[in-house]
Parts: C-alpha cells; sequence; structure tokens
C-alpha cells in the first residue's frame, strides 16, 4: 500500500512510499514487513528536499514515538522519544522556566529530525547547533541492536548520528540540555538597515550583546541598496516591570492548492517593498512573546502550498567568513539581475562552535537562505549559477533543505561523506543519499 | 516568578482519581495525557509491563499527581476483582474509570474457527462485562463517578466485513444502556463512546480516508465529556448521522450491500 501523504516540506520531487509506523521504542523494527527494500526513518516532513524521501521504499513513520522520558526542572535536563515535537517541549518546558537550547524556524520539527539534520538557529553564534546539546541518544540499528551513543560511548556513531540525515538507524530517544529562561519573553530589537555593507556591520556588532540574530532581505533590491533589509535581533527577558505583551492565540490555515505559484514577480515587489517598510521608524524595540519571535512562518500552516502543487526549492548555502561578503553580495546581484527572487530570504553569520556531527552543515561564516517557487528548468539554473558562487568561495548547500545540489559538490565540500558509509545502517537509505553519492 | 503562581493555581482544583483499563491503546493513552495535564493521580492496568513503564514516564513529566500500574490480560476474569480493589486501595477512592481494551478480530479467520471467535467475543465483551460487573458495584455504592467504556460504532449494525467485533461491541453498548438506566438513581455516570474509524496500531493495515481521525481528537472529545456525561457519544459527531442512516437502511437492502 503506498502512502501518499508523505511528501518532503517543499513539495519536490515527488515520491511513493510504503509506509510504517514504529509505535513503542521498545519495539524491535518491522524488519520482515519492510522487506528487502531500504527504508527510512521519517520524522514531522519538515525537511524542505529529499532528505526524508525514499521513493519506492519504506518510510517509517516514528511519530508515534511521542512519549517524554524524564525532564528534571531543577537542572534543565530532558530525555524524550525521539518523535516527540519541539512544540510539545516548549509547552512542557516554557512553564517550568525552561527553554530549548536551539531551535530552528519551526517548532514543528521532532527531536530526531532535529538531530538527524543537526538544525540550527538564530544563536548559532552562540550556541551551535542542536547536536551540540544533544547528551546521549539511542540508535536502533536494523540487525536489532540498541547503541546508547554519547561523547563518551559509542562515539564514531554518535557523530555520524548528528546530522546524519537518518542514515544511521532509527533514533529511538535523546537527552537534551535547556537553557534556563525568567518569562517567555524575548527582548527584540528590529533595525532597517540600507545594504549588505550594513548588515555585516550590524551583525557583528549584534553577535557581541544578543543572543539571537538574523537578517531578513528585500532580495530584489539592487544597486547602492543591495542586501538591504531588516536586522532583527533579541535576548531572553531578564525582568519584566508592568502589563505583558499579550500571547497571540489561534492559528490560521492555508486552505487550499493553488494551481499555480502565488509568488511571482509582481507579488514578491509588493511583499518585499511593503515588508521592508513595514516599521516607520528605523529601530523599534519591544517584547514579544518567543512564538511570533521564533516561529512567524508556524502561524500559518500549510504555507508551503502558496507555492502551488510543482512546490518550491529552498536554497541554503554557508560561505567562509573570509570570503563572507562577497560571495553573499554576488549571490544576491545574481538573484537581483532574474528577478526570481523570493519571499523569505535570511541571512545570519555563523559562529565557530563546531557540532559533533560528521556532516554537520554550519561553518563559521555566513548563511544565505532562499525560497523559490519551482518553475523547472529556469529555477535549476538559477540554482546552479548560486553553486558556482558558493563553490568559488569554499562553502557548502545545507543537505537538509536541499533537492537538487550536484553530488560533485557534495562530495568535495563534505569530505566526511565517506566516513560516514561505515557508520550506515545497511538497510537505510533515502533519495537525498543516492542522489548525492551517484558517480558524477 | 510568576510561572510558579500559575502552576498553583491549575493545581488547585481537587486532584481527580482515574483507573484506565487498556491503557497502552492509543485512544487511552491520548486521553490518559490529558488527563495528567491536568493533575490527576492515576492507575494504569494493561498487559504490557514495559509498554506500561513508557506511559506512565510519561505521564509524570506530563504532570501526573502519581501513577500507578498493574498488568493484566483481560481473560483473566479471576484476577478483576482484585485488581480494581487495588486500585481502589492505591488511589484511596476512583473518581472515574475509562474501559479502552479491545483488539481488531481478524473476520475471515474467525469464520473458520469459533476458537477463535470465542476469543476475541471474550476480549472485547465478556472481559468488558466482567470488569464493568464490579465496577458497577462498586461505584453504586459509592453513589458518584463515571464509567467510559470504548465500543465502537460496529456495534450498531452486523455487517460481513466484522461482524465479530461488531457484535462484542454491541453486547457491550447494550450492556451499558442498561447498567446506565440501574446506575441513574445512584448518580453514577456510564459513558458509552463510538469511535468510528481511528488510526492506530489495531488499525494499521488499513489505507486511511477522509473518514479518518486522529486518537489526539477522541482523546479531546473524550475529555470533555466524561465529566458528568451519562450517554451514547458517537467520536467524531458526524458518526452519529452516518450510523442513523446505517440502521436505517432496511435489512432486505442491506443484506445485498457490501459493508
Amino acid at each position: 500500500m503506498t502512502d501518499k501523504r508523505y511528501q518532503s516540506w517543499g513539495r519536490y520531487p515527488a515520491a511513493e512510499h510504503e509506509a510504517l509506523k514504529l509505535y513503542w521504542r521498545d519495539d524491535p523494527l518491522p524488519i520482515d514487513a519492510i522487506g528487502k527494500r531500504s527504508f527510512l526513518p521519517f520524522g514531522n516532513g519538515r525537511s524542505y528536499g529529499d532528505v526524508c524521501l525514499n521513493d519506492g521504499g519504506t518510510l517509517l513513520d516514528c511519530r508515534e514515538l511521542n512519549r517524554f522520558i524524564h525532564f528534571d526542572p531543577s537542572t534543565g535536563v530532558l530525555r524524550c522519544e525521539a518523535g516527540v515535537l519541539l512544540s510539545e517541549i516548549l509547552q512542557l518546558i516554557v512553564p517550568a522556566g525552561w527553554f530549548l537550547p536551539v531551535t530552528p524556524g519551526t517548532q514543528f520539527v521532532t527531536v530526531g529530525g532535529a538531530i538527524a539534520n543537526d538544525v540550527h538557529g538564530k544563536n548559532h553564534h552562540r550556541a551551535g547547533t542542536f547536536g551540540c546539546h544533544v547528551r546521549c541518544l539511542e540508535l536502533l540499528r536494523s540487525d536489532g541492536t540498541r547503541m546508547q551513543c554519547s561523547l563518551d560511548e559509542n562515539t564514531e556513531y554518535f557523530n555520524a548520528t548528528i546530522g546524519g540525515l537518518g542514515l544511521t538507524g532509527v533514533i529511538t530517544w535523546a537527552e537534551i540540555g535547556l537553557q534556563h529562561i525568567n518569562n517567555p519573553y524575548i527582548d527584540q530589537e528590529i533595525i532597517r538597515y540600507r545594504n549588505l555593507g550594513e548588515f555585516f556591520t550590524l551583525a557583528r556588532e549584534s553577535d557581541k550583546i544578543c543572543e539571537y540574530t538574523v537578517a531578513w532581505i528585500d532580495c530584489l533590491a539592487k544597486g547602492d541598496h543591495l542586501g538591504r533589509g531588516l536586522f532583527i535581533r533579541g535576548n531572553h527577558a531578564q525582568h519584566i516591570k508592568g502589563k505583558l505583551p499579550k500571547v497571540p492565540t489561534g492559528r490560521m490555515t492555508f486552505p487550499i492548492d493553488p494551481p499555480f505559484a502565488l509568488s511571482n514577480g509582481l507579488t514578491l515587489k509588493m511583499f518585499n517593498t511593503l515588508y521592508y517598510r513595514k516599521q516607520w521608524s528605523e529601530r523599534k524595540a519591544g517584547l514579544v512573546y518567543y512564538e511570533p519571535f521564533f516561529y512567524p512562518l508556524d502561524a500559518v500552516s500549510g504555507w508551503n502550498r502558496v507555492y502551488g502543487s510543482k512546490g518550491f526549492f529552498q536554497y541554503q548555502c554557508a560561505v567562509p567568513a573570509d570570503k563572507a561578503e562577497d560571495a553573499i553580495r554576488e549571490i544576491l546581484e545574481r538573484i537581483a539581475s532574474t528577478g526570481v527572487g523570493s519571499f523569505l530570504a535570511v541571512l545570519k553569520l555563523f559562529g565557530d562552535r563546531l557540532s559533533p556531527g560528521l556532516l554537520s552543515f554550519p561553518m563559521p561564516g555566513a548563511t544565505l537562505a532562499l525560497d523559490f517557487p519551482n518553475n523547472g528548468e529556469k529555477t535549476l539554473r538559477l540554482m546552479d549559477q548560486l553553486d558556482e558562487v558558493t563553490r568559488e568561495a569554499g562553502g557548502r548547500v545545507n543537505p537538509s533543505k536541499d533537492s537538487r545540489m550536484h553530488p560533485k559538490d557534495f562530495q568535495q565540500h563534505y569530505q566526511n561523506w565517506k566516513g560516514m558509509e561505515a557508520f550506515m545502517d545497511p538497510c537505510i537509505s533515502s533519495d537525498f543519499w543516492r542522489r548525492v553519492t551517484a558517480q558524477s | 516568578m510568576y510561572f510558579i503562581g500559575l502552576l498553583a493555581t491549575s493545581n488547585s482544583t481537587i486532584m481527580r482519581k482515574t483507573l484506565i483499563i487498556g491503557a497502552t491503546s492509543a485512544i487511552a493513552q491520548a486521553t490518559a495525557r490529558l488527563f495528567a495535564e491536568a493533575g490527576d493521580a492515576m492507575y494504569l492496568v494493561a498487559r504490557n509491563e514495559t509498554k506500561l513503564d513508557a506511559i506512565a514516564d510519561d505521564l509524570k513529566v506530563r504532570g501526573a499527581a502519581a501513577v500507578h500500574m498493574d498488568t493484566l490480560d483481560v481473560l483473566e476474569y479471576e484476577r478483576h476483582k482484585s485488581v480494581i480493589d487495588a486500585a481502589v486501595a492505591t488511589l484511596q477512592g476512583l473518581d472515574q474509570v475509562l474501559v479502552a481494551h479491545g483488539t481488531l478480530p481478524d473476520q475471515k479467520a474467525c469464520e473458520q474457527s469459533f476458537e477463535l471467535t470465542r476469543k476475541e467475543i471474550e476480549i472485547n465483551a465478556l472481559g468488558t462485562i466482567s470488569l464493568l460487573t464490579h465496577l458497577a458495584n462498586y461505584f453504586e455504592y459509592q453513589r458518584h463517578g463515571t464509567i467510559a467504556v470504548i465500543s465502537s460504532v460496529a456495534g450498531d449494525r452486523g455487517r460481513q466485513s466484522n461482524y465479530v467485533y461488531g457484535s462484542a461491541k454491541g453486547m457491550v453498548s447494550i450492556f451499558l444502556q442498561g447498567l446506565r438506566n440501574r446506575l441513574h438513581k445512584s448518580g453514577v455516570h456510564v459513558l458509552t463512546i463510538k469511535p468510528g474509524f481511528v488510526d492506530t496500531p489495531m488499525t494499521a493495515e488499513f489505507s486511511k480516508g477522509p473518514l479518518w481521525s486522529q486518537p489526539d481528537a477522541i482523546a479531546k472529545s473524550l475529555v470533555k465529556v466524561m465529566p458528568g456525561g451519562s450517554r451514547e457519544i458517537y467520536m467524531p459527531y458526524y458518526w452519529r448521522t452516518i450510523m442513523l442512516i446505517i440502521r436505517l437502511i432496511p435489512e432486505v437492502v442491506f443484506k445485498r450491500m457490501r459493508l
């Protein structure tokens, strides 16, 4: 029975799977039901590209592994099953005065997915990736063995599993260290800046004083305005005097699959200009609840459908610090000149805290992420052009968001990939892995 | 530290004492989480100890005042009374019970084996009725509380695709009608829950269409109706209409249908 409900967040490429669910962490893997074909652990399907797909094979849906195991509110150590969503963790820990050590831009990812993709967030310059905060995890392999992995135990498997794209086995549970907070609010400041040069100055200053920094850029701006945008920075609020800002409630749902992408030249221009001008003053500061600060897109569930049934790509590259400004400028110029543009272009500086993950994406420098509706060849050609710049600068593209990177680039820029093979589970495979390890 | 203030107010209501039989079932698990978040003291009963442990840990983290457990195979009728007595003794009383154990019989296999048919009816009907006999007497004596039982829409009319399961659930539903009638004067609530298609391990083999719902959704409705509810209730609500239509089809027509 193939199950079409399993897609990646970018809804590209299309894939058909046999889906099986794992209900209990102590249950053996359903190896007999999987048969001779390969399988791939699947979380909540928030990966943009094909790291979560296994066309023609089995997906092992791990969302039912959603039990907490232990939470110590005095130390902030949480152990839970790998299918627990970050949103479920936040509901538990925020009222107790704790927060995730690292969070990506959506709270609807599983812990297993966060580890397997070694996700990062707005505090990468301070805290590194999610994998830096995993104290230990259990890996269940297709031969039935269970391994507790940490920095002290089965370390090689631990390192291969952090950012390992699900290929080393099924993560059944993990233990993470949380960070203490005084309240659920963020002391936020949004600064409108005029060009890329200003971004780098602002980002370097801000990273010294702020836990969280990120910029949204108007990627249609050209010339002197190239790279202009809004710089968003914040810290967990210390003490709140007076009236608390209101907690937003409710969630909209994007209701339809439009026959074509609603993002086109006109809507992009309007959106980008309006967004850039959304605040009158150059600086706006205040307290905001953590949800709109970290997860603005989660307010519209199914926002990926805006891009229509053909789906969309996310291009996220990281480039080393010494070449960052030139490379990002070049990329933005290439995009602006095509007019293809992106609603959501996000720019951030990465810090130098290294993840234990063998295939972890971040590197000290800068990272740029852009969404492109799938317009076939035209879009692929643009991303190939961006690859040239990334490659030239010695950078790399993020596997968890990719569905089109060339094998040559992957193999060259993730030099540990060969070493990864020794720790992979022989029964596990993914569309991504088959694609990027193909002979080029 | 205003958090502490919030926590204190949410737990300030009197702690409820909840017994769940068949606690490892998907609907029971989802419901138990909501009870735990409300701060209930809980007693969980199921066959598998490892699974019970996993659930108990989860419920403790989610805020249950206490979680106790016991293993039981519902076919061990002779142990039913002692298991219920132990739950009452441990929790020092009982405010509500959810009976949620069950299996989905292989209809085709049952057609070839009376032994299997009998076993399925024992698990899904007689086991439940044995438990309810003891529970009813306890609650009747106590004169308050809620007995909620997961029956099924399948019990509303026999169909060729699963009439063994259907007849067991039908028996439970009718038994509960009588029990509700009997316990009404004692102020004890008896709730018959009739879920439609629910996406659980029990139905893992089925391909899922738009009529399927998630255990979480059933659990949310369940905790809403459990305090004070004493009736038959379909979950989700639209099954009431579907089953009304199914029941209204004349037998001459129904017998020719492939359902």
